[in-house]
C-alpha cells in the first residue's frame, strides 16, 4: 500500500468519528460509564492487609474431638474465657461441656452446668445409668454455614483458612446468624451488642499456636490442625476414628469431627 | 431529537454518578477483595492480645521441669492447666508470677470420682482419700505417680465400697464372698476375682434357722434355678 492510499484511509476514518451523531455518542458514553463504574470503585479502596508472614490460603483448619478423652474438666470452657476476653457471666460462652446420662429405659438427661467451668459434681443417682460420658461443644466453624449465608451485612464471614470470624465493627447486632446457629455457638455480646462466637483462637493461629482450649486440655481430647495433606494429626485422628459431625443432615459440613460419638449428641 | 431524550439521559447520568459516590461512600474499604466481607476485618480479630502463652514458650526457661512433665503420667497436661494463662510472666518474667494451685480443690476438678468420667482415668473419693492433705504432699504434680499397690480393695471399687458401708452387708469383707488373687492388683483386667457359684454359698447364712435376725429362706423351693446373685444385688444397701 502507497503512502497517498494510507493517507486517504486515515482521512476515512476521521469523518467516520466527526460523522457520529449525538444520539450514538450519547449511547456510547453511557456505556463507558456503565463499564467504568466497577474501575471507579475499585479505585476508591484500600489493598487488603494481612498480619506479616502468615499465608492464610496455605492453611484450612479444622479440629478432631474425642469424647471418650474428655474427663469433664471444663478447663477449655475456662480458658477461653480468659483468652478471649468472653464476659464472665454464665450463658456467655465460645466453647463449653456437655454431660450426657442415658438411662436404661432410654431417657437422656444432658447437662452443662456454667459451661462446665467449674467441673461437674458427682451424679446424684447413678441408679439405672445406661452410661454417661462428656462432650465438649463449640463452633463448628461449617464450611456452609448457616450463620454466614443470613448475615445481612456481610459482617460474618469464613476466612481462606476456613475459619468462621464476626467482624465486630460491622455487625448490626441483629441476632440473624445467632438463630440461624443450629449448634447455639453464638452469642450477642453484652456490652459490644455485636454477635460473637469462637474465633478457633484466630490471633493464636497467625502466630503458629493453637486454640487456647486444645493448649489446655490435659487429656489431648482436642486435636486441632490442617485439613488439607493426608498425613497432618488431625487427618491422621479422622482416618483412624469412626467420625461423626454433629447435625450432618442440615448439610453445614461442620468442621469439628468427633470420634465414635454416641448417636444421642446433638 | 425530542426535548425529553437529553433530560432522561441527565436524570441518569446524575442518578448514575450519585450512586458510585453513595458506594464509595458507604461501603468499607476493603469489603469484596477476598470474598463478600471486609478483608480488615481479620486483621482486628489478629490483632487480639493472647493471655495463653504455650508450653513451647515455658520450655525455654524451664525445661528440666518440662523434661520431667514429658516423662511422667502429666505428659500431656501442659503448664497453663494448672498455673493459668503465662503471656504476662513470659513479657514480665521477675515482677509477673503465675500462681501454683496448692488446694486439693484444683485437683479434683480432674480427680474426683465422677461417673462420667472414661473408666481407666485415675479418679478418687476426696471425702475418702486422705482428706485434709494436700494433694502434692503425696504425689509430685509434675511427674504423678499412681498408688504402687492397692491397699484394699475400695482403693479402685469405690463405689461399690460406699454403696457395701450402709448396706445389711457392712460387715462382711469382700474377700468372703470373692476369692481374690493377689496378681488381681497387678493385672486388674486379666486376673479376676471369682463370684459365688453356688446357692448353698448363700445359704451358708441364709438358710440356717439358728442365725437370728438374718433372712432365711428355703433353698429347694426359692427359685432353684437360679444364683442368689443373679436377683438380690449383695452390695446394695436395700432390702431386695
Amino acid at each position: 500500500m502507497s503512502r497517498e492510499s494510507k493517507i486517504t484511509e486515515q482521512h476515512e476514518r476521521s469523518d467516520a468519528v466527526q460523522q457520529l451523531d449525538r444520539r450514538q455518542f450519547l449511547n456510547e458514553m453511557a456505556a463507558a460509564c456503565g463499564a467504568a463504574t466497577p474501575l471507579l470503585c475499585a479505585f476508591v479502596r484500600l489493598p487488603a492487609t494481612q498480619a506479616d508472614a502468615y499465608e492464610p490460603t496455605e492453611h484450612y483448619y479444622g479440629m478432631g474431638v474425642d469424647p471418650a478423652k474428655c474427663i469433664g474438666c471444663g478447663r477449655c470452657a475456662a480458658a477461653c474465657k480468659i483468652e478471649n476476653d468472653v464476659p464472665a457471666e454464665p450463658h456467655f460462652v465460645n466453647t463449653w461441656v456437655e454431660r450426657y446420662v442415658i438411662r436404661a429405659g432410654g431417657d437422656v438427661e444432658v447437662d452443662s452446668p456454667n459451661a462446665g467451668i467449674e467441673g461437674f459434681s458427682p451424679l446424684e443417682n447413678e441408679q439405672g445409668v445406661l452410661k454417661t460420658f462428656f462432650v465438649p461443644k463449640l463452633c463448628n466453624h461449617c464450611d456452609e454455614a448457616p450463620c454466614v449465608q443470613v448475615c445481612p451485612v456481610g459482617a460474618t464471614f469464613m476466612t481462606q483458612d476456613g475459619v468462621v470470624l464476626v467482624d465486630d465493627q460491622y455487625c448490626i447486632g441483629c441476632r440473624y446468624c445467632i438463630q440461624a446457629c443450629p449448634y447455639g455457638a453464638r452469642y450477642l455480646h453484652p456490652e459490644e451488642h455485636v454477635a460473637a462466637k469462637c474465633t478457633f483462637c484466630y490471633h493464636r493461629l497467625v502466630e503458629g499456636l493453637v486454640p487456647a482450649c486444645v493448649e489446655v486440655c490435659p487429656t489431648e481430647a482436642r486435636v486441632f490442625g490442617e485439613l488439607e495433606g493426608l498425613p497432618t494429626p488431625l487427618n491422621r485422628f479422622i482416618r483412624f476414628n469412626t467420625i461423626q459431625v454433629l447435625k450432618p443432615h442440615l448439610n453445614t459440613k461442620p468442621k469439628v469431627f468427633y470420634a465414635n460419638l454416641d448417636g444421642e449428641v446433638r | 431529537m425530542p426535548e425529553q431524550v437529553p433530560r432522561l439521559l441527565a436524570v441518569f447520568l446524575t442518578a448514575s454518578v450519585a450512586l458510585v459516590i453513595a458506594r464509595s461512600l458507604l461501603v468499607p474499604d476493603t469489603f469484596g477483595d477476598i470474598g463478600h466481607y471486609r478483608a480488615a476485618a481479620t486483621d482486628s480479630v489478629v490483632a487480639h492480645q493472647k493471655k495463653y502463652a504455650g508450653h513451647q514458650e515455658c520450655a525455654l526457661c524451664h525445661g528440666q521441669i518440662q523434661e520431667m512433665r514429658l516423662a511422667g503420667n502429666h505428659r500431656g497436661v501442659r503448664c497453663e492447666v494448672c498455673h493459668g494463662p503465662a503471656a504476662n510472666h513470659v513479657s514480665n518474667p521477675l515482677e509477673v508470677k503465675p500462681p501454683a494451685p496448692q488446694d486439693r480443690e484444683f485437683c479434683t476438678l480432674c480427680h474426683e470420682y465422677n461417673a462420667s468420667r472414661p473408666t481407666g482415668f485415675p479418679q478418687i473419693d476426696p471425702a475418702d482419700h486422705n482428706p485434709h492433705v494436700p494433694c502434692i504432699a503425696c504425689h509430685e504434680p509434675h511427674a504423678p505417680e499412681p498408688p504402687g499397690m492397692p491397699g484394699d480393695c475400695s482403693a479402685c471399687h469405690g463405689q461399690i465400697a460406699r454403696q457395701k458401708a450402709v448396706s445389711h452387708h457392712s460387715a462382711v469383707p469382700c474377700t468372703t464372698c470373692h476369692q481374690t488373687p493377689d496378681e488381681h492388683k497387678v493385672n486388674p483386667r486379666s486376673v479376676r476375682p471369682s463370684k459365688p457359684t453356688e446357692r448353698d454359698f448363700c445359704g451358708a447364712c441364709h438358710a440356717q434357722e439358728r442365725l437370728a435376725g438374718i433372712p432365711q429362706i428355703d433353698l429347694t423351693a426359692h427359685n432353684p434355678a437360679y444364683l442368689c446373685w443373679q436377683c438380690h444385688y449383695p452390695h446394695y444397701p436395700g432390702t431386695s
